[in-house]
Parts: C-alpha cells; sequence; structure tokens
C-alpha cells in the first residue's frame, strides 16, 4: 500500500496529493508518470507526476475528475493508500538529457493548459534549479480553476496566467498569449506545451507558423504502461509510437492529433456510464432516459 | 475399460460454456484418475520423461496414483515443477510427454496432463504444500518477472537455500498466467493464485508495482540492494501489429490488450471497473494459442468471431485441443484469409476488414508451405472489432537500462540454453525474455535452468 501524506482539493473538481512511494521517488525524472490503482478492483489510471522529493520518498500527483476511476480517487484523504502505484513509466523530458550550458543559451516557453499545469511544474522547478528561468504561460477556462499559480510563479522566470473568460489575468486562449509574446518581440527556441489535446493541437499549428520546434505530453488510453498492450499507440511523423514507452512527450508538429483525438473517444460510452453509476450509486437507474443505467 | 483409449474427461458442454467464464475442462475425479493410471506400464527407460522440459519422474507420480497415495505423487511432481496444476492444464503434452509415451504407439498416449492436473488439485483443496529448504544459506537472488520462468527459478532456488525477491512490473503476480491466459482454461484464484501462494510458502517474496529498469536497474539491485546474482524472466510482451491501412482505428486491438483488460483487469466480470469493447463481430487475425484465447474471449462476451489465418488448418500453430475446442464452441475459421485494409466509418471506427484470398506455395524457411495471394480474391467480412494476434516480441525496458547485457538481433537477451548464464556476470535469463513467445512449459524449463546456474555460480563465487 502507498500511503498518502496529503491530500486536498485545489478547485472543485482538481485534486492534489502527496504519495509515498519510495522506488518512484528515488529514481523519477520529470516528464514522466505514474499509473495508480485505488483498490483491487479499480481501473489502471496513468498520472504524470508533477513534483517528488527524494529524501522524503514521496511523489505528488495532481488530477481531475473525469471518469469512474478518478471520481474514486477524489474521495480519498490524507491517511489513505493507493493500493498500487507504480512508476516512474515513460521517457523523461529532453531537457534532462540536454547539456546544461548549452540549455542555458535557449529561450524555452512553457505553456500549460487546465490540469496540464501539474506536468509543466516539474520541469519548470528543474529548470530553475539549474539556473534556467523559463517563461511559461497558463491558461485555464476561468479564475475559479487555476492551479498552482503561487508554485509556478515561485520557479518560473515570467509567468502568463490567462483565462478563457478574462476573469483572472489575461484574457483569452493561449494561443492569444503566445502571438501576443512573440509580437511583443520575444524570440523562443522551444516551446513546451501541455494540456487537453485539443489545446496542444492549436498550439503546434500555430508554433509550426511561427517557426517554434514544440513537444507535447500526450495522454492516451492505456493498460499496462509498459509496452505491452499497444492502447497508447499514436502516430507521430507517419510513424506508429507507443506513447507509454517511447513518450509521452513528442515532437508536437509531427504528432497526428485528429487521429489521437479520436482513439480517446473508444471507451467514452462506458466510461461516462460508470462516471454516472460512481457519482449517482444507488439512485443510477437510468433516470436520465439517456444511458439506461446499470444494464 | 479399453486400455488403448484414454479415460474420456468431462468438460462442460460447448453451448453452455460458450456463455461462461468458468473452466471448460472439469478434470479427472479420483476414479478415473485411478483408471488412467493404471493404463501406464512403467517403462523402465520412460521416454515421456525426456520429452518434459522439466524431467518431471512421470512414471513414478503415476505409480503413486495407482496406489492410492497422492499426496506421494503431489511431491514427486512438485521436486521438478512448481506449476503443476498450471501445467496440467495448458503444456502441450500432445507434442512433449504424451507425444514419446509407450501406449501412444498401438493405441492413445496415456493422459499425463490431466493426471498431473488431478494430483496438484487434489493437493491443493487438501492443504499440500511443497517442501521447503530444510537451511537459508543468506544469500539474496532477484528474479525479475512473476510468470512462469520468473515463478519457477524463484521455487527452485528457495528450495535450496536462497533467500528469493521477485519483482512484477503489473499489480499482480503470475505474468502471462494472469494477464494472458483466459479464466475458461487456467481459473486465477482457484488455481493461479494458489500455486503462487506454494511459492511464497517456499519463502519467496514478491514484490508487485516494481518496473525494473525504470524503477530501479538491475546494477543499482546488484551494486545497493545486496543482490548477488538477478534471474530475468521478464517474458516477451510487446505486440506486432501488420502496418496494414487502417489499423489506427477505434476497435482494432492487440490481443494483449483484450486479453489483459478481460483476465487481469477482469473486464469480463460487471463489477469490473475496466471496460472492453464488445463488438457485434469480432476479426482476430492469427492462428496461435493467443488468437484462439482471444477468439474465445469475444465469443463469451457475445460476439460472432471469426479467425482470420493465411495459412491452412494444418499450419495452424495453436494446440490441436484449443482449435477443437474452438470450433466447437461456434468461432468461424476464414483459413487461408489474410488481411489487407481495415475499413472505417466517418467517425473513425472498425466497420470492416478488407481480406485476400491464399494459396499455399512451396516450402518457406520455416518449413512450412509459404501462402501466396490469389489475385483478384479481395472480399470484405463486417466486423466492428479487429483483434490482431500476429506474435510478441521482448519489451527492451531491461536491456535498454543494462550495461554489458548482450542482445541479438531479434531483441532477445543472448542467454545460454543449458544455465541461463547472460554476457553480464551474476545476470542470469530465461523464457519468453531469451526465446521470443512461446510455451509456459519452456519457460519454466528455462527457469530450472536459470536456477541451477546460479546455484552453480554463486558456489563457486
Amino acid at each position: 500500500m502507498y500511503k498518502i501524506l496529503e491530500a486536498k482539493e485545489l478547485t472543485p473538481n482538481i485534486y492534489y496529493m502527496v504519495v509515498e512511494a519510495k522506488r518512484v521517488a528515488r529514481s523519477c525524472q520529470p516528464g514522466q508518470f505514474v499509473i495508480v490503482r485505488t483498490d483491487e478492483r479499480a481501473e489502471r489510471i496513468p498520472l504524470t507526476i508533477c513534483d517528488y522529493d527524494r529524501e522524503k520518498g514521496t511523489v505528488t500527483i495532481v488530477f481531475q475528475v473525469v471518469g469512474a476511476g478518478t471520481e474514486f480517487m477524489s474521495h480519498l484523504k490524507t491517511g489513505d493508500a493507493f493500493h498500487d502505484f507504480v512508476g516512474p513509466l515513460g521517457q523523461p523530458s529532453e531537457l534532462v538529457h540536454e547539456d546544461k550550458e548549452e540549455l542555458k543559451k535557449k529561450k524555452i516557453l512553457f505553456v500549460a493548459g487546465g490540469v496540464g499545469t501539474a506536468p509543466v511544474y516539474p520541469q519548470v522547478k528543474w529548470l530553475h534549479e539549474n539556473g534556467i528561468d523559463a517563461d511559461v504561460i497558463v491558461g485555464a477556462k476561468t479564475k475559479s480553476i487555476l492551479i498552482l499559480e503561487k508554485e509556478m510563479e515561485a520557479v518560473a522566470g515570467r509567468l502568463f496566467v490567462t483565462t478563457d473568460d478574462g476573469s483572472y489575468g489575461r484574457s483569452g486562449m493561449v494561443t492569444q498569449t503566445i502571438t501576443d509574446l512573440v509580437n511583443e518581440g520575444n524570440h523562443y527556441d522551444v516551446c513546451i506545451a501541455i494540456g487537453p489535446m485539443i489545446m496542444m493541437k492549436f498550439v503546434c499549428k500555430l508554433t509550426k507558423e511561427l517557426n517554434i520546434p514544440t513537444v507535447v505530453s500526450l495522454n492516451p488510453i492505456m493498460v499496462d504502461g509498459t509496452g505491452m498492450c499497444g492502447a497508447c499507440r499514436v502516430t507521430v511523423g507517419g510513424e506508429v509510437k507507443f506513447a507509454c514507452v517511447d513518450g509521452p512527450e513528442f515532437d508536437g508538429l509531427q504528432v497526428n492529433f485528429d487521429e489521437a483525438m479520436q482513439r480517446q473517444q473508444i471507451y467514452k460510452t462506458a466510461e461516462g456510464r460508470a462516471y454516472l453509476a460512481a457519482k449517482e450509486g444507488a439512485t443510477h437507474h437510468g433516470g436520465c432516459g439517456n444511458c439506461g443505467g446499470n444494464d | 475399460m479399453d486400455v488403448l483409449k484414454k479415460t474420456p474427461v468431462r468438460e462442460q458442454d460447448a453451448k453452455v460454456r460458450a456463455t461462461n467464464f468458468e473452466e471448460v475442462c472439469l478434470g479427472y475425479n479420483g476414479e478415473e484418475a485411478k483408471e488412467e493410471a493404471s493404463r501406464c506400464i512403467n517403462c523402465k527407460n520412460a521416454q515421456c520423461m525426456k520429452g518434459c522440459p522439466v524431467s518431471i519422474n512421470i512414471p513414478g507420480f503415476i505409480e503413486k496414483v495407482k496406489n492410492d497415495d497422492i499426496e506421494g505423487a503431489y511431491q514427486i511432481i512438485s521436486e521438478s515443477s512448481a506449476l503443476p496444476a498450471v501445467c496440467g492444464r495448458v503444456c502441450p503434452q500432445e507434442s512433449q510427454c504424451e507425444g514419446k509415451c509407450i501406449r501412444g504407439i498401438k493405441g492413445e498416449p496415456i493422459s499425463i496432463g490431466k493426471l498431473e492436473r488431478f494430483v496438484a488439485d487434489w493437493a491443493s483443496e487438501n492443504g499440500i504444500k511443497p517442501q521447503g529448504a530444510a537451511e537459508k544459506n543468506g544469500k539474496k537472488v532477484a528474479v525479475i518477472g512473476s510468470g512462469p520462468a520468473g515463478l519457477t527459478c524463484a521455487g527452485d532456488l528457495a528450495k535450496m537455500g536462497y533467500d528469493v525477491t521477485i519483482f512484477e512490473a503489473l499489480h499482480e503476480a503470475g505474468g502471462v498466467l494472469v494477464y494472458g491466459i483466459p479464466e475458461f482454461r487456467l481459473p486465477k484464484t482457484r488455481v493461479v493464485a494458489k500455486e503462487i501462494e506454494n511459492v511464497k510458502s517456499l519463502g519467496v517474496k514478491i514484490e508487485t508495482n516494481v518496473v525494473v529498469g525504470k524503477s530501479v536497474t538491475i546494477d543499482e539491485l546488484l551494486n545497493e540492494e545486496g543482490f548477488d546474482a538477478v534471474f530475468i524472466g521478464s517474458g516477451a510482451g510487446l505486440p506486432k501489429f501488420m502496418g496494414i491501412p487502417g489499423e489506427q482505428a477505434n476497435g482494432v486491438f492487440s490481443a494483449n490488450e483484450y486479453l489483459t483488460r478481460s483476465n487481469l483487469m477482469k473486464a469480463f466480470n460487471e463489477d469490473s471497473n475496466t471496460p472492453i469493447m464488445r463488438g457485434k463481430k469480432v476479426a482476430v487475425v492469427g492462428g496461435g494459442n493467443v488468437a484462439m484465447d482471444a477468439a474465445r474471449t469475444a465469443l463469451r462476451l457475445g460476439s460472432e468471431v471469426h479467425i482470420v489465418y493465411r495459412r491452412s488448418e494444418e499450419e495452424l500453430p495453436a494446440r490441436v485441443e484449443e482449435v477443437h475446442h474452438a470450433k466447437e464452441e461456434g468461432i468461424i475459421f476464414n483459413l487461408l484469409t489474410n488481411p489487407v485494409e481495415i475499413l472505417e466509418d466517418e467517425k473513425g471506427w472498425v466497420k470492416g476488414i478488407r481480406c485476400i484470398k491464399m494459396e499455399l506455395g512451396e516450402p518457406d524457411e520455416s518449413g512450412r508451405r509459404r501462402p501466396v495471394e490469389v489475385p483478384g480474391s479481395e472480399f470484405v467480412i463486417d466486423v466492428d472489432t479487429v483483434i490482431m494476434s500476429l506474435g510478441t516480441s521482448p519489451n527492451p525496458l531491461i536491456s535498454s537500462t543494462t550495461k554489458g547485457l548482450e542482445i541479438n538481433k531479434r531483441k532477445c537477451i543472448v542467454a545460454a540454453e543449458e544455465n541461463g548464464q547472460t554476457s553480464k556476470e551474476g545476470v542470469y535469463a530465461g523464457g519468453d525474455a531469451v526465446t521470443g513467445a512461446a510455451t509456459v512449459i519452456l519457460a519454466m524449463g528455462a527457469g530450472k535452468a536459470g536456477a541451477k546456474g546460479i546455484d552453480e555460480y554463486l558456489r563457486n563465487k
């Protein structure tokens, strides 16, 4: 069992947990992910690592409730435990492997959308600890669902917050802020964009025009997370890759986002039913007239 | 009783079992087992043992069954095998022990597999455990992977007095026995979990959720965690695809994914949270045991199922018993047929599979007649699900993170057959990670050889 040392709600739909997982904490790097299970019957849920403390042996995860599995997870409290917590999985960010002196010369732009702010954080923090300041754009639909602003501010060179509805910071999508920054004369050597698939698609469309190499982190459907099932296959530059072992980060300008978004739909109906069943419990009888309840 | 014929074994009726996940074969009872055992002529120079990759004393245990000493029979088997209830069910006996049986020359061979299963199940029901080591020798061995190779190697080493820890990447021990082979062929709680408990009762520790190569490396196990030797039994888990158009469509799965969802994640069960596609019509591409397992799983989930295989029935790599069971249950075999394209609807879901008819030409390097396309014979099978069962290759997670570990061009770890020794000192390997996808019993044989190799190495160190 993997003890939860701290659990808190960041926004009504996004949760933060510090979990004791010594092996993962000892070997993980920014960009990698873990797979968790709440109990013996639960699904295996992949989550990008948000932070880690090698000395304390802890790993921090941040997740949004999107289905039955994450709904169950959101009820876990400080002192509870995960049944399973495995990792680190996937490849670390390329940044980690680059020569630090070379890296210091580069202008790096991070673009985080929604809960994607969580996996961006350890990369910005890692750069900060290595004396590199990066620009960070954080986008959220509205002010109330903005996460990790203070934490990000502490490690980012410059932080630009934007909300779709203009309720906080700048107004508009993250692509607007990228355009503004470039128009203001900022030059970027590389962009790292992590967020909803649709956001990453449009960021890449823009950065391609702006000639900024862009890295994205994909979160397709996975089962084992070790390369065994092939559920997470994505097409990058015309080649089939497994996000769990070849990724999760890829050259965003080469990713076939339309196909990736289509593949995310495979279990949408089944997941939706399970989510409603989990949320509504015994009252889930198909009263909505749409899903037919548990049958 | 006709001594030339096997004592028949009871099975679930084909029509009934096609709708449930209960075990197909019901096994012998005591009387039937004794009757079958009495057919054994106890050859002095037993050929059956030569056909067994772990060299079980077959005439020895059958003699005990004849004399109603089932516990004695179990102790004889468990001297050589850590997983008798598994082997009695999934070994290809027809090409191993039973294939060499003298009785088989004139009549049918002894049902060695069914007798082994009877003995193992009896021992399990009566709480009989294998006998462990008298004394520990204080040396630590790490075993990577808890499938047939790893469990066998760990069990043998524990019996020799080693302190053994198995590292398993998934959340449950058993490897392919748990994620690959379905419940209706190999019950998980009643059979697999019990056999794993037996291995643990020998003192073997199992740490799940450890991906060696990621969570910890082999060098760290040897240099920082105090292990004296390592056995790699990590299997061959990477799925192959055909590379034909439409393979990325929604509704195309690897057999690994489909079976893992159903077996490991229990998606066939109503109360599991893992979803699985329950297609109306399913095409399973391939003709091996895994293809049969995927097809028969889909059938039980309510689908009409087609096996699409490019050679003829004679070349089907699956066990005869599995093909026979699949046909009885109503699987449709589209033989001499090869997929060329998967057709998608406007939303990206599978709506059919375009195939071409094949005919057999000259023998190829495998010795089997090479299938060649029949020009102009393309046709479409309307399906909404395609399961690719084209074999697997070893996972590079370990080889790519272990300095000095030699691999061959098929990405398999290079290891000596007789003792599992690799190019790296103190590291041994066996099973599918070395040979590529093969059978449970061959992996067990390699696990045994690895245990012997490690014991020799550590005693001379």
